[in-house]
């Protein structure tokens, strides 16, 4: 590696840490971006004055580039908030692809020296794996294939054969005694099985886990990059896919303890694949409390402290707006409203976080999970808004509960809780929620949408209270709304 | 030293460095972190760009530009996708200064 380019890369890893680094703050994340995106730009503008380059090449280089850039950028410019890991899914994929693909021909291009034999073996087998389980993922987002978990034990066996096998070629490449032609074939016959365990390990995963495994592909196509660094010895390719890999990792963890479940559950648990069996201790004649849209709203209004949770549903039913007009309807008032947002609403972390921003919701009012935990009992009014399993009590009290375990919003701590919902069908994980027959919850069914906009309507006509009956904390964040 | 071995050095600082930084990362931007992270892996285009432009037959100019293309559609897609969700987290309005 020359010089000039040397240098360029190195500048280019120091931009994807300081990247990372600025993504600490809401304020400085739009920058880190676009900072990281420019050392991106030096370092594939540099690598085209590398040694070894035919300028004959180029064209065909500028052609797929602008290919690639003109579909991703196209596609990441029109797609829906609510595709967001869809989107995520399909990118890591061509990421794990590009993985791939470079280190088959890295070796076939000039057969490289024994102790990088095994990155290719492994970045190929491992960007393989994301390629084709990022694509299963999409698909099973995208709805083109069926969302639903099974509980196939042939797949887990088949899995093990085939990573058995894998690694098997891999330590084959290893010894030297293939090369030439039949190395590339086991190289290519590795990445084969490679691309089939990728479809078999996620096929079997239902949606409801799909946060865990867009992660797990996520780190999985970043260790894959590290690795083709080893094999083209490029420390950029080296950093890159470290600082994915650990974020990938991290945000993997973060989700498996959200859900509480350790990843090879995630994996081979079948999770949801079989409506749940006893458990359910539901009291006896329990029955559901309906309200409307009108008493709803007078309580609302009348209260000093309203949590709102949303959940997936709100982004299916598109009512991102409407929650927000009615939250805005609520602190003109002077009451106090927050979001609160369990780690795993929505179809991957930070979905939901994203839903709200673009429905135009001040980040500040927006509240994790430890942070408002302990101010339900002081809370008025839980409203929950397409969100169900995430606000089980019987996940933190049940332990029959399918889900016991998993941390839950508290929203039963709080006086009263409304709950919107299209019907008492069972959540994405099929589980019963004990909250919907807690005396204090009432139900207001219909879709996401039209119950939240007959509540704006309502919250207009309810009038408002001449005596200060606003808490002062209330009247603040009112005024730091409007202002 | 041995290039492996440096290349080990640097791999495992690197993920020290990342365990670190994106554990600062407040949850709330975890799906922009995880498409921007997507968008820096995409930087393996380069190994696609290499293989391409030292390709001397056509077998490999082609696959090499198909690593191109996947690698490219990962870098724009991702970044352009994570500048279009950072624009849109805003605080209210007197927090901002």
């Amino acid at each position: 590696m020359n010089w000039p380019v040397g240098i360029a890369y190195l500048l280019a890893s120091l931009t994807f840490i300081a990247g990372l680094r600025m993504l600490s703050s809401p304020v400085s994340a739009r920058n880190g971006n676009r900072v990281a995106a420019a050392g991106m730009a030096v370092a594939l503008v540099a690598t085209f004055f590398l040694p070894g380059m035919k300028t004959g090449n180029f064209w065909f280089i500028f052609v797929a580039m602008a290919v690639g850039a003109g579909l991703g950028s196209g596609s990441a410019l029109r797609v829906k908030m609510t595709a967001m890991p869809q989107m995520v899914a399909i990118f890591n994929g061509m990421g794990g692809g590009a993985a791939a693909l470079g280190s088959v021909l890295e070796y076939v291009h000039k057969t490289p020296q024994s102790s990088q034999v095994m990155a290719v073996g492994l970045s190929a087998a491992i960007g393989a794996v994301s390629f084709t389980g990022s694509l299963i993922a999409f698909a099973k987002l995208q709805e083109i294939i069926q969302g639903n978990a099974h509980k196939w034990r042939w797949a887990q066996v088949l899995s093990g054969v085939l990573g058995l096998a894998i690694v098997a070629l891999i330590v084959v490449l290893m010894t030297g005694s293939t090369s030439g032609d039949t190395g590339t074939l086991v190289l290519v016959g590795l990445t084969a099985l490679a691309l089939i365990l990728g479809i078999v390990l996620v096929t079997p995963i239902g949606g409801a886990d799909m946060p865990v495994v867009i992660a797990l592909m996520n780190s999985m196509t970043g260790v894959a990059v590290a690795l083709a660094g080893f094999v083209l010895s490029n420390e950029l390719l080296i950093v890159a896919g470290a600082l994915v890999g650990a974020s990938g990792t991290l945000l993997t963890v973060l989700m498996g303890r959200a859900m509480n479940r350790p990843l090879t559950n995630v994996l081979f648990g079948g999770f949801g694949a079989v409506s749940v069996a006893g458990g359910m201790e539901l009291p006896v004649g329990a029955t559901v409390r309906e309200t409307s849209a009108d008493d709803a709203a007078t309580l609302m209004c009348y209260s000093q402290r309203v949590v709102i949770v949303p959940g997936y549903g709100l982004a299916v039913a598109q009512a991102q707006h409407q929650v927000r007009e009615l939250a805005d309807l609520l602190l003109e008032r002077g009451v106090q409203v927050k979001f609160a947002i369990h780690p795993v609403a929505g179809r991957m972390p930070g979905h939901m976080n994203v839903l709200l921003a673009e429905a135009d919701v001040p980040y500040d009012l927006v509240y994790e999970m430890e942070a408002i935990n302990g101010e339900f009992p002081s809370t008025d009014i839980v409203l929950v808004v397409g969100a169900n399993d995430i606000t089980n009590p019987g996940a933190r009290d049940d332990p029959h509960s399918e889900i016991y375990g998993m941390p839950i919003l508290n929203v039963d701590y709080a006086r009263q809780v409304i709950v919107l919902k299209r019907s008492m069908r069972p959540g994405f994980a099929g589980i019963d929620n004990p909250l919907y027959y807690d005396p204090k919850t009432a139900m207001l069914f219909g879709d996401a949408r039209a119950s939240l906009q007959k509540l704006v309507t309502s919250v207009k006509s309810v009038a408002k209270p001449r005596t200060s009956r606003r808490s002062d904390e209330g009247r603040n964040l009112q005024e730091t709304h409007r202002s | 030293m041995n290039e492996t071995l440096l290349g080990a050095y640097v791999f495992f600082l690197a993920i020290i460095v990342g365990f670190q930084v994106v554990s600062r990362v407040p949850s709330m931007l975890h799906t922009p972190l995880m498409s921007g992270t997507n968008a820096i892996h995409g930087v393996v285009l380069i190994s696609g760009i290499l293989v391409a432009g030292q390709a001397t037959n056509t077998a490999t100019r082609i696959l090499g530009c198909v690593a191109v293309l996947l690698g490219s559609l990962n870098v724009f897609g991702g970044f352009v996708v994570t500048n279009r969700m950072l624009e849109m987290f805003h605080a209210a309005p007197d927090k901002r200064s």
